[in-house]
């Protein structure tokens, strides 16, 4: 887990993780950008985790990034130029160097 | 379980309905009054939004920092709604929403989404291809622009404010929203005079 | 899945509406969470889930919270289904 606090412009990677294969779960990281590098552009509030709530149990709030990815850095055919924007929560973000 | 669950959706919905009326937690009438209130929602409210922002600077400068305060300035209402995000089309910049996780929609301020918004074709094809997508819709950009993919994931759900088209010079703000189609707020078209 | 994309409007059916209807409801009375009807449309078994429509599934969904957290039971469900 990292502290979850992130400035705008700051690098960063979505974790390598996939909790589906361990067990039931509900998850708003798109498997795509799982262990890709991205670009914070800005924070979008704090938000019940979903995860929690999928299930209700008792969810508490997380920091919401709106983070930049290069979808040539998922796809190796995507064109160079655009960009892929997706909503991350905090504990999906590493910082990377 | 399982087996009482493949029971087909009409029933379901039938049994469902007069057990959540029996126990008062949802009776026919207010789901009549709450479908009454969500056929209010339509791209027409989008659409004055949009052309106030092409006449109304100040008013394109809070929709880009708070689409809900924006769509409530225009008699929308938004108690309840999720935060709603205004991404701005620009010369460089084309702005195209999905929701690959499940259709997550700007409905506040759009209505219902379209059936194409829910496939699994645009849900798929919108980040892996979105410019063979596009060109489905008739929509060519050029080699430059840049097209920013927004998969709505979470919290926001987000709007797309289209470039003003050429040839609408002294258009009244009514005319103008009656340009703007629902494709156009969502990035697959773009709108024209 | 990567065909072409059908643009064609398709308006909703009554049985849509009213699905959608209920699920604000049950969001609003705070009986079930949108992430919730997600969880449960995801639990789907695959040839399920492709073979039902989009408010198919979200009926399918509901009724399945519904009996988890104990709001109705699968006893109540069977009398009313044999009723109606």
């Amino acid at each position: 887990m990292t502290s979850g606090d992130f400035a705008p412009g700051a690098s960063v990677r979505v974790r390598d993780d996939w909790p589906e294969t361990r067990g039931p779960v509900h998850i708003r990281t798109p498997h795509y950008v799982r262990g890709k590098p991205g670009r914070v552009v800005r924070r979008l509030g704090e938000y019940p985790n979903p995860e929690d709530l999928a299930f209700a149990r008792p969810a508490p709030r997380v920091p919401l990034y709106h983070v930049a990815f290069d979808p040539a850095a998922i796809w190796p055919d995507a064109k160079g130029g655009d960009e892929l924007l997706i909503e991350i929560y905090a504990h999906w973000l590493e910082a990377s160097p | 379980m399982t087996t009482i669950l493949e029971t087909d959706g009409e029933r379901l919905l039938v049994a469902v309905r007069a057990l959540l009326a029996d126990k008062g937690i949802a009776s026919m009438a207010e789901i009549a009054e709450r479908i009454a209130i969500t056929d209010r929602a339509s791209p027409a409210q989008g659409a004055r939004m949009v052309a106030r922002a092409w006449t109304d600077p100040e008013y394109r400068a809070l929709m880009l920092q708070d689409g809900a305060r924006a769509a409530e300035a225009m008699g929308v209402p938004m108690r309840g709604a999720p935060p709603l995000g205004v991404l701005e089309n620009t010369e460089a910049v084309h702005n195209l929403v999905v929701c690959t996780l499940c259709s997550c929609y700007p409905r506040a301020v759009l209505g219902y989404p379209p059936f194409w918004f829910k496939s699994a074709a645009y849900r798929a094809r919108a980040v892996r291809d979105p410019r063979g997508l596009l060109a489905e819709w008739g929509t060519v950009l050029p080699e430059t622009m840049k097209v920013r993919i927004v998969d709505s994931t979470a919290d926001y759900r987000w709007m797309v404010l289209p470039r003003r088209p050429e040839g609408t010079d002294g258009w009244s703000a009514e005319q103008l929203a009656a340009i703007v189609r629902e494709g156009d707020m969502i990035g697959v078209t773009v709108p024209t005079a | 899945m990567c065909d072409a994309v059908d643009t064609e409007p398709h308006a909703l059916t009554e049985f849509d509406k009213e699905v959608d209807a209920i699920r604000q409801i049950l969001g609003m009375k705070g009986v079930m969470t949108v992430d919730e009807l997600r969880r449960g449309i995801e639990a789907i078994p695959e040839a399920d889930y492709l073979r039902l429509s989009y408010y198919r599934r979200w009926i399918r969904s509901i009724t399945a919270t519904l009996i988890r957290k104990g709001v109705i039971s699968e006893d109540e469900l069977r009398a009313a289904l044999e009723a109606s």
